[in-house]
């Protein structure tokens, strides 16, 4: 067991270091467009320098870092207040499976630009009918002329309105659950796609209903065999993000910085209740942090093991725990919605939503973890 | 970076967990630790925490707390935590002349030194009987008893794995070194000991929904039950990491252990007393039976989350290194005190 970093990572985290002292992009727009916008520029500028695809392996124009280095880089740019770069699903998910499934053309096809940002992606796997429940998506993939016909709606889509490419999960038999579906890439630039944004609690539009209506899918954009896409699926979904267990740990640390502040602005650094609901966000941000760099030891000797659930549930429920401490402090202030802290508060609401619910997590810990009987 | 255990440190956790078994299945409990501890003794696990310019091993706070995690799942009585607490506090905290009178005897079978809580002007000692010497912690103080007297005044302990003691403290010598560096690495061996609490507590929780049935099925497919599990997971794992990142920060990094010894302080003593009474409520009547092991794992959480300083204690001064203390606000500071590498 060993917690400093070696020569070597030292030496990584300051030339990461070094280079966003130099190339820091500035303070990020508060529009939801400018600030995407503002995020491609971003990832053009990681790509320049080789750092898009941190964790992709070099022949794919990737840094091929270790895990570790990959946790130096994430916790790097969030100390910097570095913005995340816009094609992030492209980047962690639709990159990933097209190295580990697809054909030597789709990898030819694909691969470079999404690291360059040139094209964006989405996953359209969410479905008014199947959320948690994945397997059973409805969107229909029928067999034409030199590929597939698709239809059917997508929901809760992130970004598809600004994306060229979509991981698309769709019925393509009526043969048995787990074996009835396919993983289409689909290009969203066709007459059958309409995309439609949905407004968020926020009042943002970062996600979208997706309609296929007969859109076209060639035989070439089907990752791995027909019929096998919910293993690929289920095999993205585990696609660990190693190390930012640690970044995101580290990035309620600085929050909780602004938040001591806060509760001093407010006159409340006396308070006992205060002080030590205070610490337990401290104590628990701590935890994720070494939980994350545990997770990247037992990581590193095979595949990524369930345990990711518990950083994910943690995370969730302390950054929601966080917002609700710093409104409760703030007086009068928490009545008007045009502060960082109301965003924040009300942002955190997705966290025990958005890729995977908390109940799915603790699901996956139960079943998968601790072995206990499924309720199926 | 690597955070994990080597092959060695293994090692140690399986042999601890084995000698522990068999004093399981030989069906001992609390009344026969005086034998247990010279088996211990006699094996050189109690001379683990002693320095060795002083005829001890000085193992590592991280090898030291391998042991205690094994030694809370097995629910062993105190004198070995109590033991190992005390050289550590003696060898952090002595001075000059302190250390080397008394650190000589604990390296040896019949030098047992137990530990003490300071309370109401007193102390209360745990499994002081047969103990040569003990330490006595408060929150800013440690100070040695020595000898423990040849009668103690018994009180009823709410951890019925262990003894306790009443004594007058006045003859105590004040231990005149790092107070404060003692006490943090006393506190994370008892942290230590409280995760193996947290994890059998849940070993037992799973073990039982995966056998009792109601309704038809086993009790652990109903949300209701596995869910409760999953989180004692989530918290004994949490428990786990902090644990042992401070007991290597103590062996490494000890500029930053004041910090880390009350991140598991916290989690350690939070998840055994809501992981055992978690794992209780699975149980159902059964649970509450006195014959039944699960009270005996919620007693030593609620007993040891309170021995040393207290969780709000360390609270308070997570407070105060994280942005809320008296020099925060006069600097206007926002900056927490621990920096991630
Ligand atoms: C901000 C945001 C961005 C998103 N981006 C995308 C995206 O880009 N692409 C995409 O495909 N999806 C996306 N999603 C969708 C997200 O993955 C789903 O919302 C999520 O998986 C839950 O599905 P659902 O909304 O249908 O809820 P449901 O599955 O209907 O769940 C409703 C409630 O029931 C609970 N529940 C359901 N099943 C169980 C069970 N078996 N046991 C216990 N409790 C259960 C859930 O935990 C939840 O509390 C996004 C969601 C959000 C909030």
């Amino acid at each position: 067991m060993d917690l400093t970093l070696s020569p070597e990572e030292l030496r990584f985290r300051d030339e990461i270091r070094a280079w966003l002292d130099q190339n820091h992009p500035g303070p990020a727009p508060q529009d939801t467009e400018q600030n995407f916008d503002f995020r491609l520029a971003w990832q053009r500028t990681l790509h320049e320098a080789g750092y898009a695809g941190i964790a992709w392996p070099r022949e794919y124009g990737g840094r091929g870092a270790t895990l570790v280095e990959q946790a130096i880089f994430n916790e790097e740019m969030v100390r910097a207040r570095a913005p995340a770069p816009a094609n992030i699903l492209g980047l962690i998910m639709g990159g990933p499976v097209v190295m580990a499934h697809g054909t030597d053309d789709q990898k030819r096809r694909f691969l470079a630009r999404i690291l360059s940002g040139d094209e964006l992606w989405c996953q359209g796997f969410s479905e008014p009918d199947a959320g948690s429940d994945l397997a059973s998506v409805r969107t229909r993939a029928e067999r034409a002329e030199g590929g597939w016909r698709i239809s059917g709606q997508k929901v809760w889509t992130s970004y598809a309105h600004r994306a060229k490419w979509c991981m698309l999960l769709a019925r393509s038999s009526d043969g048995a659950r787990y074996r009835n579906l396919t993983y289409f890439i689909c290009d969203m630039r066709q007459d059958g796609v309409t995309v439609r944004p949905l407004r968020q609690i926020t009042g943002e539009s970062e996600f979208n209903e997706i309609f296929f209506d007969g859109a076209f899918v060639p035989d070439e954009n089907v990752i791995g065999s027909v019929d096998d896409g919910w293993n690929i699926a289920l095999a993205t979904l585990m696609f660990e993000r190693p190390g930012l267990g640690a970044a995101s740990a580290l990035a309620i640390r600085l929050q909780l910085g602004e938040l001591a502040g806060l509760i001093r602005q407010n006159g409340l650094d006396d308070d006992a209740s205060v002080r030590r609901r205070f610490a337990r966000l401290v104590v628990e941000t701590e935890t994720i942090r070494l939980n994350g760099y545990r997770g990247l030891a037992r990581a590193g000797e095979g595949v990524p093991g369930p345990e990711g659930s518990i950083v994910k549930i943690q995370w969730a429920s302390l950054n929601q725990a966080m917002t609700e401490l710093a409104f409760d402090v703030q007086g009068g202030a928490a009545l008007e919605s045009d502060s960082t802290w109301a965003y924040r508060l009300l942002r955190a609401r997705a966290n025990s939503i958005e890729g995977g619910t908390s109940e799915i997590q603790r699901n996956i810990l139960a079943e998968r973890v601790l072995q206990l009987p499924r309720l199926r | 970076m690597r955070f994990d255990l080597n092959d060695e440190q293994r090692a140690i956790k399986d042999a601890i967990r084995e000698v522990c078994d068999a004093r399981a299945s030989r069906g001992e409990g609390a009344e026969t630790d005086g034998a247990f501890w010279s088996e211990l003794a006699k094996s050189g696990w109690t001379q683990m925490a002693v320095p060795q310019e002083f005829g001890g091993q000085g193992s590592g706070l991280l090898e030291l707390s391998l042991v205690l995690e094994e030694m809370g799942r097995a629910l062993v009585g105190g004198a070995y935590l109590g033991h190992a607490a005390a050289a550590v506090l003696i060898a952090a905290s002595g001075d000059e002349q302190q250390r080397p009178r008394w650190l000589p005897g604990l390296a040896t079978a019949d030098g047992r030194a137990a530990l003490g809580q300071a309370h109401n002007g007193g102390a209360l000692l745990v499994d002081a009987s047969g103990a040569a010497l003990a330490v006595i912690a408060g929150p800013e103080t440690a100070a040695v008893l020595d000898p423990v007297p040849g009668a103690l005044n018994e009180a009823a302990s709410l951890d019925v794995t262990r003894t306790l003691h009443r004594v007058e403290s006045a003859g105590a010598e004040r231990l005149r070194g790092d107070v404060d560096r003692g006490l943090d690495r006393a506190e994370v061996l008892l942290a230590a000991e409280l995760v193996g609490v947290a994890q059998r507590a849940m070993e037992l929780a799973v073990e039982h929904a995966s056998n009792r049935q109601q309704f038809g099925r086993p009790i652990g497919a109903y949300q209701a039950v596995s869910h409760r599990c999953a989180d004692m997971l989530v918290q004994v794992e949490s428990a786990r990491s902090a644990v042992l990142s401070a007991a290597w920060t103590a062996d490494h990094e000890p500029e930053q252990l004041p910090f880390a010894a009350s991140v598991a302080k916290v989690t350690a003593a939070s998840a055994a007393w809501q992981v055992a009474a978690a794992s209780l409520q699975v149980h159902g009547g059964m649970g509450f039976t006195w014959e039944y092991p699960i009270h005996r794992y919620l007693r030593r959480a609620a007993a040891g989350a309170r021995l040393l300083r207290s969780v709000d204690h360390h609270l308070d001064r997570i407070a105060d290194q994280n942005g809320l203390g008296a020099e925060a606000v006069a600097a206007g500071a926002v900056q927490p005190a621990y920096a991630v590498p």
